[in-house]
């Protein structure tokens, strides 16, 4: 044939495949992430259409300087109080973390993911929308209930699966329910939340409500289907919401190369889909309330959906499963140079004379009490495994509205079964 | 050799035999998957035949359909058997089909890995057992080992088969047998005659049940996890059972079980999958079709319950000693 005739002159193609720039062993060195100063970044008015600043999905929004100091246009002079209040959610988050990280440990339950380095994204974003706003978060997002003053004994009964476990002990630890405080039901498979913050939004568009809807998704999870479906979608009928990209370097073991990095940003996944574009600094929790609070006002205008890359680190592993030092070089947390949103917050209140050391110490006892305290409170319903949980017979509960024959004959069959077991568990009536 | 090392070694040897073989998933290149199942393979066969894909399940089926089509033997994995629905569209439509629509001209030789079922407190999203959804379809086949032997064989095996194949990993008994009874300790393959695998090469034919336990009395289907379940419970009963390990769902054995039941003239079916229309209704159809005049007792199914999988009453909802034993009676019944 003739073409094989030319393909003998031709180069062989290569298949490539990312690597990211350290493993195990490896010292880190992060001076290649391009990091525009705090206070650059223009900030374009909420009614300006999307394609006049693509320049954005390729900037960073910063508002947090190197001497701690709020600058630029994207400052949102938030009053002390308000930072406080932030500062305190965020510690509050993690203080949270820590102790449900052990329990997991202790055998009191079977899973837990912290947000570890990434408090600033959800908490920020909880106090720049409305509590009647919906988000539908991922699984890091513990911080929206948090900072909306959620009860942490109620997150902990889920968490524990135990007798007052608003899930009934339905669901894996953290991916929480609360409609109450605008927190939609988490799902175990990626991505599936972002065509539903869509469709809640286009709802309540379209019933000329005035609530939005955000959501949240890692890096890893926009090579889902399910993330450009929303796109488009949203985009398509200008629905008002917020997509949340939650860049954290990392999707368990696949470094964020493996949804695309190496060749774009992830705000920059807007630009296709004509959508508004941010990248932010998410480990500053100004920057992450400001955009949060620019993007709710273009949607509450009907300018239409915005999408927030929040450029962050996760420094923990993926979940209570997971060892991070199998695939990751050991000084990447450390040497991440955005550094940790806490402290980050912390010293710019210090620096403007709004807070102290010494204060901070005593919160962070505080909080630990805090928290302490809602887990004796908590452990008093029940940890996972403990006979204190659900009744036996709500395992039926839920599937539909009500209970067709099929599932009240197998009710019945597992009821003697337990009684047959000799352990007969807890029932309803 | 657990059942993890097995699989692992069935990649092995695959990809040592022929350069076609690739694999690719989820988290399974440097690290090696998170179950561990790919754990050495880059390093040994580098990274243009092992690699990280992007979190996309139906991303991973179609390049595999294309991979397929140009020559390749791609093994897939996906991570957890509850994230294959996003691929079911290339599964369902595109890899089963592909053979058949364009004659033969393009093939879909795939094999699709994915750790299925429960009993590790995984929750709704990392328990399900969805085989019965592959085996509705026509066009795949569906494999499920049970012990690390043939885990290995059986997958060897799926890789040199020209048509796509879900072979469902059932990861409770991915480390040791398990008898069903979650509050006794657990077992390790290393004491099982099973976890004995050969380093080399050897393949168990797909579509060949095994009997696990030859007897008069009764049949039991099962696979998987359920297999080890079904011995434990039997063993218990005291009842000379003849235990069947269909190890392929499509294509199924069909001569084995056909003769076993017309020996025993009973029949009980075991599958942790939800109950209506799982494969127990399949198999209870079809003994009832060949083996009628000679069953003495109506057919059992034991199943999971028609729920999604629960967190915390995981036990309840498990086809534990319990239900079988419940089962047995009735099918014992004369
Ligand atoms: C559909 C689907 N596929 C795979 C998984 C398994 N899984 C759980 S978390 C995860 C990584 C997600 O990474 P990313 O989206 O970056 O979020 P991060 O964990 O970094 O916050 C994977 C692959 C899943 N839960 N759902």
């Amino acid at each position: 044939m003739a073409s094989d005739d030319r393909r003998a002159n031709l180069q062989p193609l290569s298949l490539y495949v990312p690597e990211p720039k350290f493993r195990p062993g490896d010292a880190v060195d992060f001076t290649s992430v391009r990091l525009p100063p705090a206070g650059e970044t223009r900030r374009p008015d909420t009614a300006d259409k999307a394609e006049t600043f693509i320049d954005l999905a390729y900037e960073l929004v910063r508002v947090l300087d190197d001497d701690h100091q709020a600058v630029g246009p994207w400052n949102p002079r938030l009053s002390p109080d308000t930072m406080r209040s932030m500062l305190r959610s965020m510690a509050l988050v993690r203080a949270f973390d820590e102790r449900m990280f052990r329990a997991q440990r202790q055998g009191k339950t079977s899973f837990y993911m912290k947000c570890t380095g990434e408090e600033a994204v959800a908490v920020s974003a909880a106090f720049a929308l409305d509590y009647e706003d919906m988000c539908f978060p991922s699984y890091r997002q513990q911080g929206l209930l948090i900072a909306r003053g959620w009860s942490m004994v109620d997150m902990m009964n889920q968490i524990y699966s135990n007798s007052a476990d608003r899930l009934q002990g339905k669901q894996l630890p953290i991916m929480y329910s609360v409609r109450e405080a605008g927190f939609f039901s988490i799902s175990g498979n990626l991505a599936t939340q972002y065509p539903q913050a869509v469709g809640w939004a286009m709802a309540s568009a379209a019933k000329g409500d005035t609530r939005i809807a955000a959501t949240w998704c890692g890096e890893g999870s926009t090579a889902e289907g399910d993330f450009h479906s929303a796109c488009t979608f949203a985009s398509v009928y200008r629905a008002p919401v917020i997509f949340n990209v939650v860049n954290n370097q990392w999707a368990i073991s696949s470094f964020s190369g493996f949804a695309g990095a190496e060749s774009t940003t992830f705000a920059a996944r807007a630009v296709g889909y004509g959508i508004a574009g941010l990248r932010v600094d998410g480990n500053d929790a100004l920057a992450v309330y400001a955009a949060t609070a620019w993007a709710a006002e273009r949607a509450r205008t009907n300018q239409g959906p915005t999408l927030i890359e929040h450029f962050t680190y996760r420094a923990e592993g993926h979940s209570t499963s997971d060892d991070p030092g199998q695939y990751r070089s050991e000084g990447e947390p450390n040497a991440w140079p955005l550094g940790d949103p806490i402290r980050r917050l912390k010293d710019h209140l210090i620096a403007i004379g709004e807070w102290d050391e010494e204060r901070h110490v005593a919160q962070d006892k505080d909080l630990a009490e805090e928290v302490k305290r809602a887990q004796k409170e908590a452990e008093k319903n029940g940890i996972l495994g403990h006979g204190l949980h659900q009744p036996l017979d709500t395992l039926f509960d839920g599937v539909f509205e009500e209970l067709p024959w099929h599932l009240r004959e197998q009710q019945a069959q597992m009821l003697a079964e337990e009684t047959a077991s000799g352990r007969p568990w807890a029932r309803k009536s | 050799m657990n059942m993890i090392q097995a699989i692992n070694s069935a990649m092995d040897v695959m990809m040592a035999r022929d350069p076609d073989v690739i694999v690719m998933g989820e988290d399974v290149g440097y690290f090696g998957g998170v179950f561990r199942a790919t754990a050495g393979l880059q390093a040994k066969y580098g990274k243009q035949r092992v690699f990280d894909t992007p979190i996309t399940e139906c991303g991973i089926i179609g390049v595999a359909v294309g991979m397929g089509a140009y020559g390749l033997r791609p093994v897939p994995e996906i991570q957890f058997a509850d994230y294959i629905y996003p691929a079911l569209d290339q599964l369902v439509s595109e890899a089963a089909r592909l053979r058949y629509r364009s004659a033969g001209e393009f093939i879909a030789p795939m094999t699709v890995r994915s750790p299925f079922g429960g009993g590790i407190f995984g929750g709704q999203t990392h328990s399900q057992s969805p085989e019965g959804i592959f085996t509705h379809v026509s066009g795949v086949k569906t494999v499920i080992p049970s012990t690390p032997y043939d885990a290995k064989g059986l997958l060897i095996a799926a890789i040199e088969d020209n048509d796509p194949t879900i072979f469902f990993e059932p990861k409770r008994i991915y480390n040791g047998p398990f008898d069903g009874y979650w509050d006794r300790p657990a077992q390790n393959w290393s004491k099982h005659p099973a976890g004995e695998v050969p380093t080399g090469y050897y393949k168990i034919e797909l579509g060949k049940a095994k009997v696990v336990r030859a007897g008069e009395a009764l049949t039991v289907l099962a696979y998987g996890t359920m297999v080890h379940v079904a011995q434990a419970v039997i063993a218990d009963a005291g009842i000379d059972a003849e235990i069947i390990d269909l190890r392929t769902l499509v294509p199924l054995d069909i001569d084995t079980i056909e003769a076993s039941v017309k020996k025993t003239g009973r029949c009980m079916i075991i599958h942790e999958a939800t109950r209506t229309s799982g494969f127990g209704a399949e198999l209870s159809a079809i003994v009832q079709e060949r083996c009628f005049y000679h069953l003495e007792a109506p057919i059992e199914r034991v199943t999971g319950f028609d729920t999604p999988y629960p967190h915390s009453l995981e036990w309840a909802y498990f086809p534990g000693p319990v239900r079988i034993g419940e089962a047995l009676k009735k099918v014992m019944k004369d």
